[in-house]
């Protein structure tokens, strides 16, 4: 079991709202992905209304709402978006993100890390989305984050673990779960992050946009699941080439 | 970095129309194979020869729009505020010279059309008026945001160029997005068509992304009056602009229309006329030259048009669009700056989104994300 912060988790599998054809098809695929961990853009919802229609499909009592500051662009802005955010969707989780550029939406590693820490002092539980530095990662910790979420592509991209050899380190040296966001565009993603040993993912794209949503989210269900099973079991190792014979030390059995 | 306008001044409009008659089928068929276009490559897709590969455009096209923007379009409508105008531009209803009766909605009157607006739907605005500084200028257009502000999420305007400062001062009553056509990128064209009023000044309006840049705006639209000169050639500007300004206001968020020059009271015919097959040969160079930039088709398009174009990159439109002052509730019928071509409301627009498998979003924008000190 996955545990973050206060809370443990059945599922690794973390999904998001957007991109969808409809609210109905969101809710169908949300459902069967069983996953416990949904965010949600700001500003996609109405916070101002009693009604949503977006909320309206996500009452299943599995769901935990994520909230994402997906817009603002400094600091300040994240600090007071997630601050309206607590209030109008009752939790003090919040999905950091920060992201000033527009076209690639990559997170900007200083304004997040001055934002996670002054949303911990605040009392918040802070999953900042960052670029897969593993020295940043270090820097979030120490600052209280409850775990860290670096991307494997640009989001939106499908392009896979492009950061590869990054997250191996930065699942090397956490002390905070870790959880891969962005970029992975079919299950094999998934399993793939998942075996190196991150402790969950996060897609939306690739289901919100696969021809058959609900389909594509058991797909990434059974990817998820069974890339943790793997890790767990400890993977055979790899080799180049079939070693039935040792010439470099033969001589020692002589 | 180089201003634009230098940059501009070493492509003549002679020289871009000149290239886009030596391109070959082989040019077309290399390009698109192509993961990544280039500027290059935009002029090669919207050349004469590329016409035969709409098809494989068109599929391009869409993938990249649905992977960057998912099953989603964008509804928005225009608020026209105001008609009184001092410009002259050949093209435009509300021009100094039309004969028609100017009106400037009050305080009250905005607020009708907003529960009109309200009613339909729309969570975001485009506020519209003519440029008249003594009637509507920096002070009204700041005035008429606040006053607008508390009911939508996102309050976009189109108005009359403004200095960095005003921008400045807009942006922190809840300004979001400024679109500013060039309307033509033909410097000798453009002075044709407004001879009279501050829009004849080219510079100023050319370098108002910049101001707008400089003042920190969220999204910049830009775009060329499709029908004032060689369409191919404004639209290479266009995109050469586009590429500018994201390099060098890498915050801003940008959108691009084409919008075809419409009749309207006492109007002029186009110049250069551009087909549906032209257009949608355009907005699908567009997406594959950049894969995120947002673009927007407006009311003044066919019911067909629209119905097909939909699906093929286009990531935000407007619906049941009224383009006089007063359009949706105090005043009917007095006179639009264009002629409407889908008059269908924004309920069935959503209806037609949904039965292709799109869903309509009225909100993709918070106040609270662009929290002012």
């Amino acid at each position: 079991m996955l545990t973050i912060a206060n809370k443990t988790f059945t599922s690794r599998l973390f999904t998001g709202t957007g991109k969808f054809p409809s609210y109905e098809l969101m809710q169908e695929s949300l459902e069967i992905s069983e996953s416990e961990l949904v965010t949600v853009a700001l500003r996609r919802v109405d916070v101002k209304s009693e009604h949503d229609d977006m909320l309206a499909h996500l009452s299943h009592q599995r769901i935990n709402l994520l909230p994402n500051t997906s817009g603002v662009r400094t600091a300040k802005e994240a600090v007071f978006a997630a601050q309206l955010a607590a209030e109008a969707l009752e939790t003090n989780w919040v999905k950091l993100e920060i992201h000033p550029d527009p076209k690639y939406l990559l997170p900007d590693p200083i304004e997040t890390l001055k934002a996670t820490e002054e949303l911990v002092k605040a009392g918040f539980i802070v999953l900042p989305y960052i670029h897969a530095d593993p020295v940043l990662c270090k820097r979030l910790e120490e600052v209280g984050a409850a775990a860290v979420m670096p991307l494997g592509s640009p989001i939106g991209s499908n392009n896979g673990l492009k950061t590869l050899d990054f997250l191996k380190i930065i699942i090397e040296q956490s002390n905070v779960p870790v959880v891969v966001d962005a970029g992975l565009g079919v299950p094999s993603h998934a399993a793939q992050a998942m075996e190196i040993g991150a402790d969950a993912v996060l897609v939306n794209t690739a289901i919100a946009v696969a021809q058959d949503p609900v389909k594509m989210a058991d797909a990434f269900r059974m990817a998820v699941e069974a890339g943790r099973t793997a890790y767990e079991c400890g993977p055979a190792a790899v080799s180049a080439q079939a070693d039935s014979s040792s010439p470099l030390t033969e001589f020692l059995s002589l | 970095m180089m201003e634009f306008k230098d940059i501009l001044a070493k492509y003549s409009p002679d020289e871009i129309q000149a290239r886009l008659d030596t391109f070959t089928k082989q040019d077309i068929e290399r390009v698109l194979a192509k993961k990544e276009k280039s500027l290059d490559d935009f002029l090669v897709m919207i050349s004469p020869i590329a016409a035969p590969y709409l098809e494989t455009m068109a599929r391009q096209s869409r993938e990249l729009t649905l992977q960057r923007f998912g099953n989603n379009m964008q509804l928005f409508a225009p608020l026209y505020l105001s008609n009184e105008c001092q410009n002259i531009c050949t093209y435009c209803g509300f021009s100094l010279n039309n004969k028609v009766r100017r009106k400037t909605l009050s305080d009250k009157e905005i607020l009708m059309e907003v529960e009109v607006l309200k009613s339909m739907g729309f969570d975001h605005v485009l506020l519209v008026t003519g440029e008249a500084n003594k009637t509507v200028g920096v002070d009204y257009l700041e005035h008429a945001i606040q006053l607008v502000k508390p009911y939508f999420s996102n309050v976009s305007i189109e108005v009359q160029p403004l200095d960095q400062d005003e921008y400045e001062r807009l942006i922190l009553s809840g300004l979001h997005s400024v679109l500013v056509y060039q309307e033509t990128y033909y410097r000798e064209t453009y002075k044709e068509h407004h001879p009279k009023g501050k829009k004849s000044n080219f510079d100023y309006r050319l370098e108002t992304p910049d101001r707008l840049g400089k003042a920190g705006i969220h999204k910049i639209g830009i775009g060329s009056l499709i029908g004032l000169e060689d369409w191919r050639v404004d639209s290479f500007y266009t995109a050469m602009h586009l590429q500018y300004l994201e390099k060098k206001y890498w915050k801003t968020k940008y959108a691009i229309s084409f919008p075809r020059l419409r009749p309207f009271s006492g109007g002029q015919e186009p110049k250069v006329a551009m087909s549906d097959r032209e257009l949608v040969q355009l907005i699908c160079a567009y997406r594959l030259l950049d894969p995120d930039v947002e673009l927007s088709l407006s009311t003044r398009e066919t019911e067909h048009f629209r119905n097909h174009v939909i699906k093929l990159g286009i990531t935000s439109m407007s619906a049941g669009s009224k383009t006089n002052p007063g359009g949706y509730a105090v005043e009917k019928q007095s006179l639009e700056q264009f002629e409407i071509s889908d008059e269908r409301s924004p309920k069935e627009i959503a209806a037609l989104l949904k039965n292709n498998g799109y869903q309509a979003v009225w909100k993709d924008w918070d106040q609270i994300l662009q929290y002012a000190e």
